[in-house]
């Protein structure tokens, strides 16, 4: 009972440590986005064509771009306390109901990526290891050399000319038909056969990096004096691997995956460019160049949220993996 | 200690090791032999770099890739020398099993004590969880453990050195094996903690009536844990005889250096403690004769030329490798006519 208070009130600090991370962001975020010129009224005016100075001051003194910068950041922050995420004067939508329209997606490419990348990644590092300095081994490890050093762009328009164009086994792009009206399962499976080549595009740079990874962790696991104890006490070699090696291999990797979130954020955004993924990616590519920093900040916002919880994720998964770092 | 008349459960015959590289052969232990008997105690004594552990690897087969041994190794009647994969791993932890030196490191940090122990049962017994876990509890008691059910469930980083030495103990004793090998048990371990440990290890060999190979660089602890002693210097057996016989009048002056550069607890001044001058030789440049010549205080030219074999000395079965030990014990003899 006191362990599990203790634990909670671990949990309550780094929730609070988070939400100050994250306030952090968010005024790094607004500054930077204003140090680079032009506004949305510029391009808005732009796209009109004949915008008179009077338009333009009347769209700014709507928008609230007249203010001072100060004004301007002191109201930004009160709505972000405040959980509101202001309006995209673009696209004519409140954020929070464009970035819900699209967290969906990007977290399932993400996820699946991720997961594609340490299940089969993990797997090849694995029969690597235990194959180390055969012919397995090397061939797992050109491989992963193959992928590591590919740009990711390159495998993505690769993968769609092959699987796409010539063969005709997947689509293009997007992410379900619009057409065909699909629902329930035949709606999954719909989406499931779009995911396809996008989460292999963004997977197989970090299936490289985690098979590298597996294999280097457990290498070094297997000079550890306890696969000896295990050894000696005549474990099946199977089982050394599994459970005594790869268990402690999995610690690495875990803080690996943690650092990764991130990144793979970031190559979201060229994965879901290139296939029409309809994600927070493009979004935020989009908003950029229509100058749309409401909608920009949001994301920015949404997404270091998403880091910084996946952070926390992996943090108490290495708690329960190693049992060394739970205080008691 | 008594007289041991039985069969020898494990014994070794002209065992070597030898490292192979790209430069050639780097042999690190040169014909070694011994015989433990059921019941028994043996220690092997010598400095580090002697050839002591890597014997006890070379039992095991827990050798390092580039390393082979050749040479005989019998354990109960069975050649077990160079036997691989599954026909190796069904003797360890069964009918052989080991301890090591570092017990902080030595347990896997991430699996409780008690899955430690049932897996070196279940690896070797078709017996079910309940019944492992059974058995675990109660060897966590047998080796002073207290609380078993407490500590069964906890993770290495929570036990002390000297409590994980004896997980490791209950671990090695899991399957009842005929042979335990013990590497520099204690070692690591606060001196207190050094004689429990050790005082349990003898217990639990007269319960069993294991053999048990103590590793050990401690002449101290050979008085009074082992029954015989086979000192080593640069991969050889020196000298071979029963513990008493070897701490009351060491035959080979490599043995008479290693007992006189014991601190001991005593009335008289403090004196620097006696040393064994020089260096041993590396393993590439082994001297032709005597390994110990080139420090030896008795040395003459025959022991530079000529290698000594581990002859038949004294009483009691000892043997010596050294040329001029009767020479030597006849000269101290003369001199002091009247001692022990």
């Amino acid at each position: 009972m006191s362990r599990l208070t203790a634990n909670l009130g671990t949990l309550g600090r780094r929730l609070l440590q988070m939400a100050s991370v994250v306030v952090g962001i968010a005024v790094i975020n607004f500054c930077l986005l204003h140090l680079a010129p032009g506004d949305a009224v510029q391009v808005l005016a732009g796209e009109a064509g004949s915008a008179t100075p009077e338009y333009i001051a009347a769209l700014r003194a709507q928008f609230g771009l007249d203010q001072t910068m100060a004004v301007q950041f002191a109201r930004y922050l009160s709505n972000v306390l405040a959980l509101d995420l202001g309006f995209s004067f673009r696209q004519g939508l409140p954020v929070a109901t464009l970035i819900l329209q699209r967290v969906g997606p990007t977290l399932l490419l993400m996820g699946t990526s991720i997961g594609f990348a340490v299940l089969v990644g993990g797997a090849l590092g694995f029969a690597a290891a235990r194959h180390a300095g055969r012919p397995l081994d090397t061939a797992i490890s050109i491989l992963a050399l193959l992928f590591y050093a590919t740009p990711v762009f390159w495998i993505g328009v690769m993968l769609i000319v092959v699987f796409s164009v010539w063969l005709d086994w997947l689509p293009v792009g997007g992410m379900a038909q619009v057409e065909a009206g699909l629902t329930g399962l035949g709606y999954a499976a719909d989406v499931a056969q779009h995911l396809v080549l996008p989460a292999l595009t963004l997977g197989l740079y970090y299936l490289a990096v985690y098979t590298r990874l597996t294999r280097a962790a457990m290498l070094e696991a297997y000079g550890q004096d306890y696969v000896r104890t295990a050894v000696a006490k005549g474990v099946r070699p199977h089982r050394i691997a599994r459970r005594h090696v790869l268990r402690n291999a999995l610690l690495p990797i875990v803080t690996q995956l943690g650092l990764q979130l991130g990144s793979i954020l970031g190559g979201a955004v060229l994965v879901e460019t290139v296939f029409a993924w309809p994600g927070l990616g493009r979004l935020a590519f989009e908003a950029l160049f229509q100058r749309d920093l409401n909608l920009l900040l949001g994301i920015l916002l949404c997404s270091s949220v998403v880091v910084v919880l996946a952070n926390l994720a992996v943090d108490l998964l290495y708690g329960v993996l190693d049992p060394r770092t739970t205080r008691s | 200690m008594s007289a041991h008349n039985e069969r020898p459960v494990l014994e070794v015959e002209d065992l070597s090791v030898a490292f192979h590289d790209r430069g050639g052969e780097l042999v690190a232990v040169r014909g070694v032999s011994f015989a433990v008997a059921p019941g028994e105690t043996l220690a092997l004594v010598g400095e580090s770099g002697c050839g002591k552990s890597l014997t006890a690897y070379a039992l095991l087969g827990l050798l390092p890739a580039n390393a082979r041994a050749r040479g005989r190794v019998r354990l109960e009647g069975r050649d077990i020398l160079g036997l691989e994969g599954e026909a190796m791993r069904r003797l360890r932890g069964a009918r052989i099993a080991m301890i090591f030196q570092e017990p902080m490191t030595a347990l896997n940090p991430v699996l409780t004590v008690g899955a430690q122990i049932v897996e070196a049962i279940r690896e070797h017994e078709a017996v079910s969880r309940a019944e492992a876990r059974a058995r675990a509890l109660a060897l966590l008691a047998r080796v002073r453990i207290p609380d078993p059910e407490r500590r069964f469930g906890e993770y290495p980083h929570r036990l002390s050195g000297g409590m994980r030495q004896r997980v490791m103990i209950a671990m090695a004793l899991a399957c009842t094996p005929a042979v335990l090998i013990a590497d520099e048990p204690t070692t690591a371990l606060d001196v207190t903690v050094q004689a429990e440990i050790l005082d349990l290890l003898d217990d639990l060999r007269c319960e069993t009536g294991m053999a048990v190979v103590l590793i050990t660089h401690d002449l101290g602890l050979v008085a009074e844990h082992a029954d015989r002693v086979s000192v080593m210097y640069a991969g050889r057996v020196v000298e071979t005889r029963s513990a008493e016989t070897l701490i009351a009048a060491p035959l080979h002056p490599y043995t008479r250096g290693l007992l006189a550069a014991r601190p001991r607890l005593g009335t008289g001044p403090r004196r620097r403690l006696a040393e064994i001058p020089g260096q041993v030789p590396l393993l590439g440049a082994m001297p032709p004769g005597c390994a110990f010549a080139p420090r030896c205080p008795f040395a003459a030219l025959p022991c530079r030329e000529t290698l000594p074999s581990l002859d038949a000395a004294g009483s009691a079965a000892g043997r010596v490798a050294c040329l001029r030990w009767n020479e030597i014990r006849a000269s101290e003899q003369s001199a002091a006519p009247l001692g022990a």
